[in-house]
């Protein structure tokens, strides 16, 4: 009967517990002149600091991190911007695979473990888990990322089956967040093929029957740095967090090229 | 001063449209489909069938290329699995190999070995002669006498 008046105060409770974060860190020097043009720029050691916080069951990795940067090192330095896996800024690789910090939750990783956070690779880094993602966005631009069309402009909305909207549907839910691309081991190397990502979101316009634009895209694709790079690995399906099948796409896109050219 | 650079400038990437690499693309798969065939038949006429490994000799070898069908599987198998590895060790190279020397002397060697096999095999299955005239006859196998 005593047990009843603690009963209350027990339900619903969060389990708490303490992680580990190795988070892979980078400050780059200031120099102390400003540099002439050019002048290579002073390089510094990349490193390990671990980090120790009790969290919430409910928490994903995001949180964890802001506990560190509120309460224990305010020089930690990541983007993040919606929280709740939307807006793509937070990808980062963790335990070794990229991931979205914001949709990873700890309780599904490894606890008696630190976990490892690294910036995504092939991908010059700023700072900490910051990287330039300059030449991702450069290769999206390329592929033309908005409706191509022909003729006069109707009077009212362009029309679309359920079908012809179904045909590339997958494709339509990439936030750019780099996942895929900064896995791909093609990508890593010298950083000139267009990269998973931008042959998505090639797709979703290829395959719009709206858009009258497929031509060109392809054309732009069909590059020596384009399509016919990918070596099939499948390691940007595995990392993309809105669960694209971009491999698949790719596949796709090759297709395309082909029938086009015979 | 410092300059800021544009924040929507064109990127820096030359553009290499070509067919080349779909082409590559098309061949590593048509060859790898006949190249099964090939491989197989190969193996299993030399290995399987025809008393197996161990009749494997020089007379073996006269046996099958006396047939216009042998000789021509094995120069179909030549030139394929030849441009097929060659354009395959090509993408490894360009996949890993990070610096434009690098990639440069890595396919130079690689074209060169490829040109000097398919040449060789090439030569050798045109011109193959179990018992040329007037070669000594110690020298000659001894099924030429008969
Ligand atoms: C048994 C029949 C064969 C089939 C079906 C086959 C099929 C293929 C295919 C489809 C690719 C392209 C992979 C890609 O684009 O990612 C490939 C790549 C390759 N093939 Fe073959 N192949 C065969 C035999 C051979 C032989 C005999 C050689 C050696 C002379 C060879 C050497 C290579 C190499 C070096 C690559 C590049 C590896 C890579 O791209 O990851 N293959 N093969
Ligand atoms: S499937 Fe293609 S694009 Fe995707 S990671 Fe592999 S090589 Fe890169
Ligand atoms: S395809 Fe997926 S992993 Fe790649 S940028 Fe888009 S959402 Fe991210
Ligand atoms: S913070 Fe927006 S996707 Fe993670």
């Amino acid at each position: 009967m005593t047990a009843t008046a603690q009963a209350p105060s027990q339900i619903g409770e969060v389990p708490t517990f303490e992680v580990r974060l190795k988070v892979r860190r980078y400050l780059p020097p200031e120099p102390a002149q400003p540099l002439p043009y050019g002048a290579p720029a002073p390089q510094a050691e990349a490193y390990w600091e671990e980090f120790t916080v009790r969290v919430h069951g409910t928490d994903r990795v995001l949180d964890a991190l802001h506990k560190v940067k509120w309460e224990q090192d305010g020089s930690l330095t990541f983007r993040r911007s919606c929280a709740h896996g939307v807006c793509g800024s937070d990808a980062m690789r963790i335990n070794g695979r990229n991931r979205l910090a914001c949709k990873t939750l700890l309780k599904d990783l490894d606890p008696t473990k630190p976990i490892t956070i690294e910036p995504i690779k092939g991908l010059s880094v700023l700072k900490d888990l910051v990287v330039d993602m300059e030449p991702f966005f450069a290769s999206y631009r390329e592929i033309m990322p908005f409706l191509v069309t022909s003729g006069n402009e109707p009077t009212r909305e362009r029309l679309q089956s359920p079908e012809q909207r179904a045909r590339y549907d997958d494709t339509t839910k990439c936030i750019l967040c780099a996942c895929c691309t900064s896995s791909c081991p093609v990508f890593w190397n010298d950083g000139q093929y267009f990269g998973p990502a931008a042959i998505v979101n090639a797709h979703r316009f290829i395959f719009d029957s709206r858009d009258s634009g497929a031509a060109q895209r392809l054309e732009i694709l069909n590059d020596k740095e384009g399509v016919w790079r990918c070596r099939t690995t499948f390691n940007c399906t595995e990392a993309c967090p809105r669960g694209i099948e971009v491999t698949k796409a790719i596949a796709e896109v090759k297709r395309a090229m082909i029938t086009r050219a015979y | 001063m410092t300059t800021i650079a544009e924040p929507r400038s064109r990127a820096t990437r030359k553009t290499s449209r070509t067919n080349a690499e779909m082409i590559g693309w098309i061949f590593m798969r048509a060859s790898g489909v006949l190249l099964v065939v090939l491989i197989f038949g190969h193996l299993i006429t030399n290995l399987i069938t025809n008393g197996g490994v161990h009749a494997i000799d020089f007379g073996f070898v006269a046996g099958k290329w006396a047939a216009p069908l042998w000789r021509v599987w094995d120069l179909l198998m030549l030139w394929l699995a030849m441009i097929h590895g060659t354009n395959g060790v090509r993408t490894i190279v360009n996949d890993y190999a990070e610096k434009t020397s690098t990639r440069l002397v890595l396919k130079s060697i690689l074209v060169l070995a490829a040109v000097v096999v398919v040449v060789l095999g090439t030569l050798v299955i045109f011109t193959f002669d179990p018992c040329p005239p007037g070669a000594p006859a110690d020298l000659l196998p001894s099924f030429c006498k008969a």
